[in-house]
């Protein structure tokens, strides 16, 4: 192959951040589809757009989704580009990794594709990036054998994701990574198998701090959370105070709820545990002072997205306080979780999110219909217009 | 026959010894130095982590090069972050810096703790995605190359999370970061009525349209744009290739600024658009890195300690905030989207 030059991928080399560009030429030593990518990239940087089609079908037996087409629009010039797709695979809850899964998984797409990676995508999936369209089913059984299965694409479930919780946080108010590999193969049927108006995503967070940004990222938020006082170790306080942290500054003045006193003769924090709204901020601050409660569980909230189509948003509490400790509590979850994508699927136009389906129909359609009971921690604030839909059994013949 | 829904990798299997042993009994953590996290469970067990960036789009290689860092540090086992960072988890103290020596000598920046920029999360871009605006792995190169020193310190006034989206799909979750950059387009989709006709569902592409922009227009079997409406989102291209929206003159970068995910002290909140456009210039977007520059260090000379770039502004009032970055407010940073009612001020509580 004729040595092409690349002066603009080049010049992303240098610099003191680790350089992408320097990741496709090691994999160009090895794939020519490596090195058309980066003689696309170039091109791409002459004419300022992106040389990608859409993707066509393109899948493995038996499941839906997971692989993703894609194609450039400009095969003449780069025939190893003219089929280029991706393929999810399904990562472990929390990202952890023994070095033996993945040299495997090294091994696995050295044969069938680009050798380039994302670790990882920005749902969680581990993304295979560049294989064409022969590869797909080889690829998938290869994996499959060596027990990694596809994540999810298109209308479906998304692959699940979770922060590092118990497995190496304090503020963990539940099992992160349990309760997401719990759920996640539950529903691998809707996982692998589009067949929602929509994608959906879950996201699991141990605390308030939110590691996974799961809301504004995920149509399920499930955030850990306490119900009774946070927990204070007096002579921890103490230890911060002569270590000479300002706890009056940088800990009560910032407490949102002013829901702690610190006194300043006797070095001790004080809580009105009714005030604090569980923000984690002087957990944050003071990590060997300050614990969550012992009553924990998760909150759950619906309907998290980004722009596309009615704008960006946040989730949406629908469940304050929700058990997350075992297989019952779970199951309770799961049940509210059928109740909701039935009235979704009911429901929802073809690609809109289900936060777009609840805003359009009406929060109060939506929790009467799925059987949630209203409560206040559901608002910052209660309607300003009196423009109420009462319902027949509420009004007198 | 391959094994179909096996479900996800068990993480069980994945722990390291000293994880699966003090699982759920961690204590407390402390930052003894930038990039190094120091975890202490009740058994008084003590893990270190190390934290190092990586470029998100990697060759096997470099997988297989921190395989073997894990292997002679780490007994074999790591992680990632979900800002795309390699996490080294070593419970042998006198690892720590011989660790930390033999990555700064491979050249993995070690970094993004605390009061620090982190690994900037982002989209595919160029790489790899049809509808961007912009790329992203360029544009992040060039911004971290430009902010490293804030990556491996911790001398910001709190976290910096920045993200960046190729296109207002956002892949990348940029509506509620710190610091955002975000692809858009500037020009009406051109029609390409030949391929609309091909395979393209008419309804489903009329419903598409958020602003309802897109008509049909059935005696010629296609659609009309009414340009007026179009907000250039890119949605319906999503939706139909025959809806062309990447114009090389006219994409390019906005900034937007002060989102949040995180409860602590202050609500969740999304960033809010300050810079409305900034030209795409490869290979280094200097336009781009100047103003996240800017910004950054307007941050840094004023926002107080522990306080998120958000927080700063709301403190300070967003009126401030033009003035203090010589930004240039326009009426293209006053909403004309939908909920837009909710961003107008309604009392006579400002600043100048
Ligand atoms: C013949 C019919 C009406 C007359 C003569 C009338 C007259 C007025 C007057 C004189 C004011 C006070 C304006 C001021 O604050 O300077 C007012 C305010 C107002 N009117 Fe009417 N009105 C009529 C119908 C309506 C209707 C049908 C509505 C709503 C559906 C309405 C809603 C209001 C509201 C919201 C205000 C403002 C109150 C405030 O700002 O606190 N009015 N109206
Ligand atoms: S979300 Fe909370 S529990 Fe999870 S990793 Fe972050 S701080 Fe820890
Ligand atoms: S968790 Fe937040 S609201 Fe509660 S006491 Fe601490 S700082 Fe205040
Ligand atoms: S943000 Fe847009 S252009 Fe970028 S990867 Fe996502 S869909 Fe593609
Ligand atoms: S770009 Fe968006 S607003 Fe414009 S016509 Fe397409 S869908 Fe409508």
């Amino acid at each position: 192959m004729t040595e092409k030059k690349t002066p603009q991928m080049d010049e992303l080399e240098n610099g003191k951040w680790p350089s992408f560009v320097t990741e496709i030429k090691k994999a160009a030593v090895k794939n020519p589809a490596a090195e058309e990518l980066l003689q696309l990239l170039e091109k791409s940087y002459e004419d300022k757009i992106g040389h990608w089609k859409h993707g066509g079908i393109v899948g493995v037996r038996g499941y839906g989704g997971g692989v993703i087409g894609r194609y450039t629009d400009v095969p003449e010039e780069f025939p190893h580009l003219a089929e280029f797709h991706t393929m999810r695979l399904s990562a472990p809850s929390a990202w952890f990794y023994n070095t033996k899964t993945l040299r495997r998984i090294c091994d696995i797409w050295e044969k069938h594709g680009s050798g380039l990676t994302n670790f990882h995508g920005s749902t969680g999936d581990i993304i295979m990036l560049g294989m064409n369209t022969e590869h797909i089913q080889p690829a998938f059984d290869d994996f499959s054998e060596a027990g990694i299965d596809l994540g999810g694409s298109g209308s479906c479930l998304r692959s699940p994701s979770c922060c590092v919780g118990p497995a190496r946080c304090q503020n963990a108010c539940y099992d992160t990574l349990e309760a997401c590999y719990n759920i996640t193969n539950e529903y691998q049927d809707e996982l692998h198998r589009p067949m929602w108006p929509y994608k959906f995503k879950f996201k699991f967070s141990g605390c308030a701090n939110d590691c996974t940004a799961s809301i504004a990222r995920s149509d399920c938020s499930v955030i850990g959370t306490w119900r009774d006082s946070i927990i204070i170790d007096q002579e921890a306080v103490k230890q911060y105070a002569a270590e000479g942290m300002n706890i009056q500054e940088r800990v009560c003045d910032k407490c949102p709820t002013r829901a702690l006193k610190f006194n300043h003769d006797t070095k001790e924090l004080a809580v009105i545990a009714e005030d604090c709204s569980r923000c984690m901020h002087c957990i944050n601050v003071m990590p060997k002072a300050v614990k969550p409660g012992k009553e924990k569980g998760a909150t759950i909230l619906l309907g998290g997205k980004s722009t596309i189509v009615q704008s960006a948003f946040m989730s949406w509490v629908i469940v304050p306080f929700m058990k997350m400790e075992n297989e019952d509590d779970y199951a309770e979850f799961k049940d509210m979780m059928a109740r909701i994508w039935e009235w979704w699927d009911e429901n929802g136009k073809t690609r809109e999110r289900i936060g777009e389906t609840v805003y359009r129909l009406g929060m109060g359609r939506f929790l009467r219909e799925v059987g949630l009971p209203p409560v206040p921690q559901m608002v910052f604030r209660p309607r300003a217009n009196p423009y109420v839909f009462w319902q027949k059994d509420e009004i007198i013949e | 026959m391959a094994k179909l829904d096996q479900g996800p990798i068990n993480y069980k299997d994945m722990l390291p010894p000293i994880i699966a042993e003090n699982y759920g009994q961690w204590q407390y953590h402390e930052i003894p130095r930038p990039g190094l996290l120091k975890h202490v469970a009740e058994s008084g067990a003590e893990l270190y982590s190390v934290r190092v960036g990586s470029p998100r789009l990697v060759s096997l290689d470099f997988v297989r090069e921190i395989c073997d860092i894990a292997d002679t540090f780490c007994d074999g086992y790591l992680r990632f972050t979900s800002r795309n960072n390699v996490e080294f988890l070593v419970s042998d103290p006198t690892k720590v810096e011989p660790l930390i020596a033999e990555l700064e000598a491979k050249g993995f920046p070690v970094g993004g703790t605390g009061a620090a920029l982190g690994n900037i999360v982002h989209t595919q871009g160029w790489v790899h995605c049809h509808t961007p605006a912009t790329d992203a792995s360029g544009v992040v190169k060039a911004v971290m190359d430009d902010l490293f020193e804030y990556f491996g310190s911790m001398k910001l006034p709190s976290k910096l999370r920045v993200g960046l989206a190729c296109c207002l799909n956002m892949c990348g979750a940029a509506h509620c970061s710190d610091l955002a950059i975000v692809g858009v387009h500037r020009t009406v989709p051109r029609i390409n009525h030949e391929k609309i006709r091909k395979g393209t569902e008419i309804p489903s592409l009329v419903a598409s349209c958020p602003t309802g922009a897109i008509r049909p227009d059935p005696k010629n079997k296609s659609v009309i744009v009414h340009e007026e409406k179009c907000m250039y989102c890119g949605n319906c291209y999503t939706m139909a290739p025959g809806m062309e929206i990447m114009d090389a003159k006219n994409d390019g970068c906005a900034i937007l600024v002060g989102g949040k995910v995180s409860n602590a002290r202050t609500n969740p909140s999304f960033s809010r658009m300050v810079i409305p456009f900034l030209p795409n210039n490869p290979p280094r977007w200097p336009e781009v890195t100047a103003a996240v520059r800017n910004i950054v260090e307007t941050w840094i000379v004023n926002g107080r300690k522990g306080e998120r770039l958000g927080e700063w502004i709301e403190r300070i009032g967003w009126e401030k905030f033009f003035t203090l970055t010589g930004i240039p407010f326009s009426d293209k940073l006053i909403d004309d989207y939908i909920f837009s009612r909710e961003t107008f001020r309604t009392s006579a509580t400002f600043k100048y």
